[in-house]
């Protein structure tokens, strides 16, 4: 059997509000919600209702021959149910055709998976939960965040009875292997882990509008031809890409829904493949070998590592930070705590952080909100910053509520100047000697010293 | 190849980033065997010349007796059209009649040609008059040293550039350092505009130091783009220098250095010095420099009643800039308009990371520094509170601020000149 693997990653991050220091302790909305809605109902029109209608259309026509999968993360779906539920309803269409399997993956595409395994266990099954609610599955197959994977991550997916989970056919782990066969994981043969193609997925997903291509235009046709130069014995080819490609990163104009549209017919009349979920590959093929991956793979940039999100001092020192609270989000049991620290988590915020783009790297620039990475990275302290600082508050037994707190400091902080003047002009050294001790400790208890 | 090049300041004696500009693109020049004869209206014998022969230009003596002028009064007969030049520098009537009534007095006098022009040497009531009396040196100056091209810097000079064109017919380059419209916002003065414009349309090549000041050029002086063309400002790498940067206070230091004047914006680093203030009372502000704005921002320090944190210093020079900078933890350029914009470079030069506006040239060359727009008070506050606050920032400027600086060479700066004059010799 040969197949054809279809999956497509469905992501968009809630992006932080500038967010200034003067708000910290008084203003706890950290997120740009025009600008979080304006994006998705843009990406909604261009990509993700017209894409679903198209493959409802081939479900028509094809029935369950044709297949493809999802993986949606959970700050998506939370952003289609408050600003395009008619996206949320139009997945749920597919869903029902039976001819879609959807993904699990952490709730809020975060970076957990390295750092904490609590954290992203309990991640994993919120997303669990939204795709039995949502689309009335039970997932069986894991994808990590921007296919995040090592022997360890598929060690913890393993303990969550996934079966398979996939990644990037990095180069540099596969060797003389081919990504077109079924692996197992290193440590618990009973994961199957799926590889990503990158040549034959970046020709559609990065190459196909680009006049400078020598293979330009791309076409149904050219492309199957492809597909049937694969070594006849390799068994599976997994065709995996950020789902925008269509009609967002690769505009309607560049004819790629009419490639897509073309494409399962001219695999079915020139070709031997079909089309599979990865849940139904790990049934139906045997795995060659093992795969190890000691140190952390994905799919961004070039070096196929995790160096998008973490490694330069911004990120590591954001990332910290944000992982050092954990134990006191634990203990806080509040759920508006819980809500912001995961949506902080996304990894987008340190994919913003990232400095790599200083020499290259165009696509880090698509859809970032700031102007550099320092910028990014004050942003999301500030941010951060406020968070701690609602923890704390939060968590200190016998504390005034926070936004008492908040308002005596506002007022504290309005009052400092208007007292300095009295205590001028009237120049009562008394006066002078009592209003410095009581403005002063003020301001030490609201600054905080940061590690 | 040896270049002409006319400036107005040079280093130690020096209003402005102009001097220290001059210096570094004259150091670069020399790096790849380009010769230079630097003029200055006024010498004052302490500069520094390892790089450049100073000609000063009160020390010419035009000697009418001399043979070698009598062909240069043929030349300047064809410099009668140039003449052109005194009007437009010096547009002030009286002037304008006496700079004539002494070219005429010229031919006839040779006592007057025989005495040294004497200039100020620094910007003066009699500015324009002076400028025009420079080119006129120039233009001596033109005809009886050997070069291949005139290079200019900045409108000051231009007459002077123009009249040495007309007279040695060799072609001019003029830099362009700042305009009118950098100066003075949009009240330009309408007589440095027609100087300005004058020597733009009058140079073969212009270089601008920021594309943001080409784009200037480009605009608002009509100039068609192919003539202008972007070669950024670098740094003199660092000196080992032992400089006391120790500061005697708790709190950290945020710097503002440079003209207190409309173009620099100081009145948005004490909008920003503000709120600030208002979130977090460990930081003190410094603003070294001077200038016609500097008692309004005073009073305005005074009536925020942040006096006993917001400190004025003066104008600042040597070895007490190093001090002031190596003392600080931020430093901030709010500059409405600024060219190019150099001393955030020698602030990162000495480790301290830099806030500048996006209205800057220098803000076009610089990753690893916090970009906001002048108005925007919000941003710049916050940006320097996430360099005081934040560790990551710090520990990543730390790490590639000043290697980031230090590839900003005047070597490199001074090859694209020299590329520059090679495309017009060839």
């Amino acid at each position: 059997m040969r197949a054809v693997c279809l999956y497509f990653q469905v992501h968009q991050p809630l992006r932080l509000r500038t967010y200034r220091f003067f708000e910290i302790g008084a203003y706890h909305n950290y997120y740009d919600d025009y600008q979080n809605r304006f994006i998705l109902r843009r990406i909604a029109e261009k990509c993700y209702l017209p894409m679903n209608k198209l493959l409802l259309d081939i479900f028509k026509e094809y029935g369950s021959a044709f297949k493809v999968s999802f993986s949606i993360s959970g700050i998506a779906l939370e952003q289609f149910r408050m600003y395009a539920p008619e996206v949320l309803k139009s997945f749920q269409k597919l869903a029902k055709t039976g001819n879609v399997e959807f993904l699990a993956e952490t709730y809020s595409h975060s970076l957990s998976s390295l750092i904490s395994k609590t954290e992203f266990m309990a991640q994993v099954n919120t997303h669990r939960d939204m795709i039995r609610q949502y689309f009335n599955q039970e997932p069986v197959t894991f994808r990590n965040t921007e296919l995040i994977y090592s022997d360890g991550i598929g060690e913890m997916v393993g303990e969550m009875g996934f079966k398979t989970v996939l990644t990037e056919g990095a180069k540099h782990i596969l060797g003389w292997k081919s990504p077109n066969f079924m692996y197992v994981n290193a440590i618990n043969p009973k994961i199957k882990v799926l590889l990503r193609n990158y040549q034959l997925s970046d020709d559609i997903a990065f190459r196909f509008s680009n006049r400078g291509w020598h293979d330009w235009p791309l076409t149904a046709e050219k492309y199957v031809d492809w597909l049937n130069q694969a070594d006849p014995k390799q068994e599976v080819l997994n065709l995996f890409m950020d789902y925008e490609t269509f009609g967002e990163h690769q505009w309607a104009e560049t004819g790629i829904f009419e490639f897509m549209r073309s494409l399962p017919a001219r695999v079915f009349s020139h070709s031997d493949f079909s089309f599979h979920t990865p849940a139904e590959l790990a049934e139906k093929i045997q795995p060659v070998s093992a795969i190890h991956v000691p140190d952390p793979i994905s799919w961004a940039d070039e070096e196929r590592d995790v160096t998008a999100w973490l490694g330069n001092d911004l990120q590591d020192d954001a990332y910290d930070n944000l992982y050092s609270m954990e134990e006191m989000v634990r203990k806080s049991a509040d759920p508006e705590i819980l809500k912001d620290w995961r949506f902080i988590q996304s990894s987008d915020h340190f994919y913003y952080m990232c400095t790599k783009w200083f020499s290259d790297g165009d696509v880090h620039q698509y859809f970032n909100p700031y102007g550099s990475p320092y910028e990014a990275y004050i942003n999301f302290m500030n941010v951060l910053s406020d968070f701690r600082l609602r923890l704390e508050r939060g968590t200190r037994p016998g504390e005034a509520p926070a936004f008492r707190d908040i308002a005596s400091e506002k007022k504290a902080v309005r009052e400092k100047p208007v007292r300095k003047i009295t205590a001028k002009t009237k120049i009562t050294k008394a006066k002078k000697v009592k209003t410095t001790p009581t403005s002063e400790p003020k301001p030490k208890k609201r600054r905080r010293p940061l590690p | 190849m040896k270049i002409l090049m006319f400036g107005w300041e040079f280093p130690p004696h020096i209003a402005g980033g102009l001097g220290t500009a001059c210096f570094g693109l004259t150091k670069g020049l020399a790096k790849h065997q380009v010769d230079i004869r630097f003029v200055v209206p006024k010498a004052y014998g302490d500069e520094n010349q390892e790089a450049v022969r100073l000609v000063n230009a009160s020390d010419v003596t035009v000697n009418m007796k001399d043979s070698v002028y009598k062909e240069y009064w043929k030349r300047i007969e064809y410099m009668e059209i140039g003449s052109n030049i005194i009007p437009y520098v010096s547009p002030d009537e009286f002037s304008r009649i006496l700079s004539q009534q002494e070219l005429t007095k010229i031919s006839e006098d040779s006592r007057v040609f025989s005495n040294q022009y004497e200039f100020s040497g620094a910007y003066g009531r009699n500015l324009l008059e002076e400028v025009s009396r420079y080119a006129l040196v120039a233009s001596a100056l033109a005809t009886s040293r050997d070069f291949d091209l005139i290079h200019a810097h900045d409108w000051l000079t231009y007459p002077a550039g123009i009249a040495a064109k007309y007279v040695s017919g060799k072609p001019l380059v003029i830099h362009v350092h700042a305009t009118e419209f950098d100066r003075s916002g949009e009240n330009v003065n309408q007589q440095v505009y027609d100087i300005e414009r004058k020597g733009m349309e009058e140079a073969d090549k212009i270089i601008a130091v920021s594309n943001l000041t080409r784009n200037t050029v480009i605009e608002k002086y009509g100039i068609p783009e192919d003539k202008v063309v972007t070669v950024h400002n670098a740094v003199e790498p660092t000196e080992k220098k032992n400089i006391n940067g120790t500061s005697h206070v708790p709190e950290k230091i945020v710097t503002f250095l440079g003209r207190i004047t409309y173009q620099k914006g100081p009145d948005y680093f004490i909008e920003a010095a503000r709120l600030i203030l208002e979130k977090d009372s460990n930081v003190r502000f410094v603003m070294a420099g001077s200038g016609d704005l500097l008692e309004k921002m005073i009073r305005r320090t005074a009536q925020l009643r942040m006096g006993h944190k917001f400190h004025f210093t003066g104008f600042l020079r040597g070895a007490d800039v190093d001090r002031m900078l190596a003392m600080s933890d931020v430093f901030v350029m709010p500059s409405v308009s600024e060219p190019f914009g150099i001393v955030p470079l020698e602030a990162m030069r000495s480790n301290v990371p830099v806030v500048i506006s996006k209205q800057s040239g220098v803000s076009e060359v610089l990753q690893h520094a916090l970009k906001v727009d002048f108005w925007d008070i919000h941003g710049m506050a916050d940006a320097i509170y996430g360099f005081l606050h934040y560790a990551g920032a710090q520990k990543m400027f730390n790490r590639y601020g000043k290697d980031e600086v230090e590839s900003l060479k005047w070597e490199y700066s001074g090859l694209k000149v020299k590329e520059v004059y090679q495309q017009m010799l060839r």
